[in-house]
């Protein structure tokens, strides 16, 4: 798809980052009077680096990692999520979202199983908002924040489900492209086995990003950050040797999922609109 | 000129006047234990700096008892800070006090307000409209407020005034992370721009910039002070709180200016002549802002 003499993917200064990141977590957790943090674990690199983070910004006894498996689930999802507890020094705990998804499904049939696209999609969102759920009422009853495990790249794709595994109370990793996360996942230590496996939204057996996305990372990050932090044009990155049909595709899907970004649209009737002419920064007053 | 500077690298609380005028006592408090003569903070340094909707509000006159009461601490100590003035006609500028013995000597007005990329102070604030350098016991002075410091005009205009010191009092937002140094991409930046300021103007700068998060948004410190020779004196730390002193001296600014004359040589009566030659060149209208 593409020559040998494109643009590479971004890189990070990884010490840079740990100290930016690992700050903002604390200040922006404690500031209002918390202490605490509960992240999902996916088993991947993304709830991974986050736990890194948080440990280190509020001490691992503050942290608490859950992993929520399905039934269907990749049985080495939830090794590496308690793997990547072990390495961090958290309190592990797994909820078992079975029972919950199954439920829902018993009532809407043509969810019991996902042999259509349009079900595994469906079956796919309904298992994150309800990881989401469990993840929330975990943190009322810890008294803890939710920490987001969302990166920029899959943010700038579309590439999670809204008010599920993109809902949290602050994010840390949401600036950060697909291969710095890697970057900063291997100089803080998470573990090989979680950094070299192949990221997977575990929907259904055997999937992985790369392969639902159609492209490597590698790819679309070198793509994204040529479009996002340098704004070049179309012409620009044809330029590049990126090509068009690459470009188009990922340009309309960052464009088409921007509503995925962004709270829902208020209607306006009065002089101020919440977010649009009611402007305040959600830190207003700490 | 000479003059033992404390920068004070605070952390202020957006929109928490209260707050930040106890913290501003508190600091002073303590550039007094190190015998300081002239105290700066940084930008914004009584309201915090993203207030959008807020700018209204934590708005203060000159006559208000919260200036009046740092005003009276100058009795003691010189002392610059920052806040949100609140104009007798209702305009709200990003302002910046220098008081001496117990009264307002000079307020500047920042007059270069950034409104791209994170920035929006062009929404709420009114421009100011002049650099002007000012007297005080310790030397001459003159404020760039943040990016009042990019335009490299606004500093010139103060080498012209015969400034001894350029107080750059900053709240910048931190960014950029591929880099290969110690420092953010736009923290490397503020580097290499008061280093450059200070050596082709033969001046001391002494920026205060601030830490702390707002909305995720890093402020990243390392306040620093560069002679006239372009070198780092005297730093803070990035991310934290820090207090930094150093003495100015006038020794200083004549062992650069006797080595290379700029200031004598800077023919100011020419670039005078040829702006006004600029300004109305009509091959040249759409490049030339009138404001």
């Amino acid at each position: 798809m593409m020559s040998s003499n494109i643009p590479q993917p971004p890189t990070c200064n990884v010490e840079l980052a740990e100290r930016v990141l690992i700050g903002f977590l604390k200040s922006e957790t404690q500031r209002i009077g918390m202490t605490k943090a509960v992240l999902g674990m996916s088993g991947g690199i993304d709830s991974a680096l986050v736990l890194e983070l948080a440990v280190r910004a509020l001490g691992p006894e503050n942290v608490l990692a859950i992993a929520l498996p399905y039934r269907e689930s990749d049985p080495l999802s939830l090794e590496l999520a308690q793997k990547g507890a072990d390495n961090a020094g958290c309190k592990f705990s797994v909820i078992d979202i079975s029972p919950l998804a199954d439920a829902y499904f018993e009532q809407h049939p043509e969810l019991s199983n996902g042999e259509t696209e349009a079900a595994r999609l469906r079956r796919g969102n309904v298992f994150s908002r309800l990881r989401m759920t469990a993840l929330y009422d975990q943190s009322a009853a810890a008294n803890g924040l939710v920490f987001g495990t969302s990166n920029k790249t899959e943010l700038l794709l579309g590439y999670g489900t809204q008010h599920g595994d993109m809902a949290s109370a602050i994010n840390p990793i949401g600036d950060l492209y697909k291969s710095q996360v890697v970057a900063l996942s291997r100089h803080l230590g998470v573990p090989s086995a979680i950094v070299d496996r192949p990221p997977s939204a575990d929907l259904w057996q055997g999937q992985t990003d790369e392969e639902e996305l159609g492209f490597s990372y590698d790819a679309i990050d070198a793509l994204l950050h040529a479009m996002v932090e340098q704004r070049l044009n179309r012409d620009e990155l044809v330029a590049l040797n990126f090509a068009p049909e690459f470009i188009d595709l990922i340009n309309t899907r960052v464009q088409r999922n921007q509503y995925k970004r962004r709270p829902p649209l208020i209607a306006k009737v009065t002089g101020r609109t919440i977010n649009l002419d009611y402007r305040y920064a959600r830190d207003w007053g700490t | 000129m000479n003059c033992r500077i404390a920068i004070c690298q605070i952390n202020p609380k957006l929109g928490l006047v209260a707050d930040n005028l106890q913290s501003h006592h508190q600091w002073l408090d303590r550039c007094l234990e190190q015998k300081a003569d002239f105290a700066l903070f940084p930008e914004l340094s009584l309201t915090g700096y993203i207030l959008r909707d807020l700018t209204s509000d934590v708005a203060l006159t000159l006559d208000s008892p919260q200036i009046g009461e740092i005003v009276a601490r100058s009795k003691d100590i010189s002392i610059a800070f920052g806040f949100v003035e609140h104009s007798p006609d209702h305009r709200f500028y990003n302002s910046f006090v220098f008081a001496e013995d117990g009264v307002i000597k000079h307020v500047h007005r920042k007059v270069h307000l950034p409104d791209y990329g994170i920035f929006e102070e062009g929404r709420y604030f009114a421009a100011g409209n002049n650099f002007t350098t000012f007297e005080s016991k310790h030397g001459r002075f003159g404020f760039l407020i943040c990016e009042d410091a990019w335009h490299l005009s606004s500093a010139w205009l103060h080498f012209l005034q015969g400034a001894d010191a350029l107080l750059v009092p900053v709240a910048s937002p931190s960014r950029g992370i591929k880099t290969d140094g110690a420092h953010l991409a736009s923290q490397k930046s503020w580097h290499e721009l008061c280093a450059a300021q200070s050596k082709f103007l033969q001046t001391w700068v002494v920026r205060c910039n601030r830490v702390g998060y707002e909305d995720g948004v890093l402020f990243d410190g390392e306040s620093a002070i560069n002679s006239p020779a372009g070198e780092v004196v005297a730093a803070a730390h990035h991310s934290e709180e820090d207090l930094v002193v150093y003495e100015l001296t006038s020794s200083a600014l004549k062992r650069a200016r006797v080595e290379t004359p700029l200031r004598r040589n800077a023919h100011a009566n020419l670039v005078r002549r040829q702006l006004a030659i600029i300004a109305n060149d009509p091959d040249l209208s759409g490049l030339i802002d009138d404001e």
